[in-house]
Parts: structure tokens; sequence; C-alpha cells
């Protein structure tokens, strides 16, 4: 399983945002996307999971397999830490593994409810539907925001962990996340005012 | 699809969920009705089939912007694209909800607020069938507005202007079912034409909905 993308052009509100994207990730290995605020980090990634058709170019490798993470977690706060998870689980079709609650340090916050979280803990738990639904390949727009240092760890680890199965990570992050991984900045791919734009066909 | 359902529902009825909101507006409506028309048994019952139906359609109006909105908010709706579901049965389990939520219990409800307004003896039944047939058009309907709306700040109001006009041939006929009940003529035509119009959204509305929710995420 790899990753290709070749020529991606992606967009935002139909302005092209990057332009002229090629890069090969390989089962096993993880992408750091850097760059400045606002260059396109989300665009790209949210074109890379599928929310968003791409103007130009293709992905490739992904298929049935992205999962995406965003600012946002998609926590339900009137459902407790176990009903979120369960919930995710069964759209998945698969069972919530036991360990998860371990491995995002949530064993003492099952019954709680969401809405009773701190912003980490409430992190921790979005990050944690990643280690639910079994998807290969991730998809992170900053997933350590409001994560204390013990926490960033723990998810690194879970990431190496992921990574050893063969899986796929690509990162956006502005930490160091002390994964061996590659790097690559986008600010050289900021789509310019030669870039394809979507109302071209339009003069 | 089981589970985006239950998870709905579990939702509506928690704290805050507005599970109960829609039937208490419905009896609010309805009962504010015979203080502005006055006690007059005789135009009470005239125009009881008529009120039951508008107030049914404003209750179910009050939850629909909850559909897609809160689920936006917080970001699982991107989440819920992205999983194996197909958009199409996300917004089947969640219209279903709403309807479970509302329209179920609007219907089992009505004939008891059909008495608050004099409703005439032979209507009582009939409001509860066009109420169980007529109001999964409204929660299907609501839905694809629900869709349209959905990235808008404060679309509930824009909500509402979108879905109304839609809503009126529910209404027509729905009011025609009690109308005709109540009187004791043959309802086979409205029932007829209300049963169309639920199972016609029933097949389009999940489709054009989802289509426009794949718009809006972008």
């Amino acid at each position: 399983m790899t990753l290709t993308v070749s020529d991606l052009t992606c967009v935002r509100d139909g302005v092209p945002v990057l332009g002229g994207l090629s890069f090969e990730v390989q089962a096993g290995t993880a992408l750091i996307l850097r760059g400045p605020n606002g260059v396109g980090k989300t665009t790209l990634l949210r074109c890379l999971a599928g929310l968003q058709p791409p103007l130009k170019g293709t992905v490739q490798g992904v298929g049935e397999d992205a999962a995406y993470a965003s600012h946002a977690d998609g926590v339900k706060t009137s459902l407790s830490v176990e009903e979120n998870l369960a919930f995710w689980a069964s759209v998945y079709g698969l069972a919530v593994p036991e360990d998860v609650y371990q491995t995002f340090d949530l064993t003492g916050l099952r019954s709680r409810s969401a809405g009773t979280l701190s912003a980490g803990q409430k992190r921790r738990l979005g990050l944690a539907r990643l280690g639910v639904i079994g998807r290969r390949v991730l998809f992170l727009d900053e997933p350590t925001v409001s994560l204390d240092a013990f926490s960033v760890k723990m998810f690194a680890g879970w990431i190496r962990g992921h990574l050893q199965a063969g899986g796929i990570a690509v990162i956006a992050t502005h930490i160091d996340l002390g994964l061996d991984a590659p790097e690559l900045d986008l600010t050289p791919y900021i789509a310019g005012a030669d870039a394809d734009g979507a109302d071209e066909a339009f003069l | 699809m089981i589970a985006v359902l239950r998870r709905d529902l579990l939702l509506a009825v928690r704290a805050g969920g507005g599970f109960g909101l829609a039937l208490v507006f419905f009896l609010i409506v309805v009962i504010l009705v015979p203080f502005g028309v006055g006690p007059n048994t005789g135009v009470l019952r005239q125009i009881a089939p008529g009120i039951l139906w508008v107030a049914a359609l404003l209750a179910c109006l009050l939850s629909l912007d909850r559909i897609f909105a809160l689920d936006f908010e917080d970001g699982s709706l991107p989440l819920l694209a992205l999983s194996p579901l197909p958009l199409e049965g996300v917004v089947l389990a969640k219209a279903a909800a709403h309807w479970m939520t509302t329209g179920l219990p609007l219907a089992v409800a009505a004939p008891v607020f059909g008495l608050l307004l004099n409703l005439s003896p032979n209507g009582y039944f009939w409001v509860c069938v066009s109420l169980l047939v007529g109001t999964p058009a409204l929660s299907l309907i609501g839905a694809f507005g629900a869709a349209l709306t959905v990235g808008i700040k404060r679309g509930g109001l824009l909500l509402s202007l979108l879905v109304l006009p839609l809503y009126v041939p529910v209404l027509i006929f729905g009011a025609q079912v009690v109308q005709r009940g109540a009187d004791g003529l043959s309802v086979a035509v409205p029932l007829g034409m209300l049963a169309v119009m639920s199972l016609g959204s029933l097949a389009l509305m999940p489709f054009a909905a989802a289509a426009v929710l794949r718009v809006n995420l972008r």
C-alpha cells in the first residue's frame, strides 16, 4: 500500500491554494507537513482524505482506508466517553478494542460524560476514535493541539505502533512529535496567480 | 445506519436534546387557538383539522435545523461522510430519528389535542392516521432543507423559509383527510396522496440531501 500524490492542485472555496504537489508515502512511514498558518495544510489534508475533490491531479492508494482527524473532535458532549467510542466503532462495524482506553489514557474517564472533560481529555477521546475505527491511512490535522507533553509522547508512541503495523500517516503539525519521518514544507507549492483557477474556462 | 439512528435518539432524550419540545410547542399552539378564536365550539370544530395540521407542521419545523447543524459544529459530519456508511444512509437515519422524536409523538398525542379544539368524534382516528402517514414527508423534506443550510450561521430562519412552501401539499392533503374523516366522508383520495408524498420523499430526499451535503462539506 502506497499513497501516491501526483501534480495535485487543491482548492479552498474555489480558489487554488496549493499547486503542483507530488509525493509518495510508503506503507509503514509517515509524512510531516510544515508551513506557516494559512498555507493550506488543512486544505491539503481534506483533499487527500477525499472530502474535497482536487482541481487537478490524483491521489491514489487511499481508497476506503482513509481516516481524517481535524481541529474538531466530533465528540458528542452529552454522551459518555464509552458511548462516543462505541458509536464510532459500530458505524465502522467493529467492536471497541479494550486496550484503546489504556493507550489513550482514558481508563478513569470511561463513564464520564464527554461534556465534563477538559480540552486535552476531549482531544484524547477524539484521537482514540482513530484507534477504534481501524483505518490504516491517517490524515491528521494538528493532532496534538491542547495535549500536554505526556499525552503528546503517548500519542507519538501510538502513531509509531500504527506505522509498524504497516499504516500510513500524513500529519500537519507545528511541534516535534519525535517521529523519524520526512518533512514536507508546503511554502514552495503555494498556488500563484497562474494556477488553473476554477473560473478560467469562464474567460 | 442503526448506529446513527440509535445515537440520534439517545442524543434527543439526553439533557438539552429537545425531545418533547415539539410536543409541548404543539400543545401550546393548540391551547392558544381557542383563546384567539373565542369559545364558539362550532367555529372551533370547523377549523380544528386545519389548526391541528398547521400546529404539527410548525412543531416539526422547530427541531429541523438540529438534524445536521449540531454534527456540523462538532465536526462529526465530515467524519461520518468518510465512514463506510453512505451519506444517503446517514441522511435517512437522521430523518428517521427526527421523525421518531417529533412526528411519531405528535401523531400519538394529536387525538388528545383534538379534544381541546372540539374536534368531531369521527375525526380523532383520522388525525392520528393522517399524521402518521404525513409526518415522514415533513421530516424527509426537512432533512433536505437542513442539509442545504448546514454551513450557514443562523440558518434556522432561512431553513423555515425554504421548507415551509414545500410543506404546503402535505398540509393540504393532511388537513383534508381529517376534515373528510370528521365529516364521515371517504378519505381514500387525500390519504392516498399523502402516502404518495411520504413515499416520494422517502425515495428522493435522501439522495438530494446527501448531494447537497457533499457540496456543503467541501
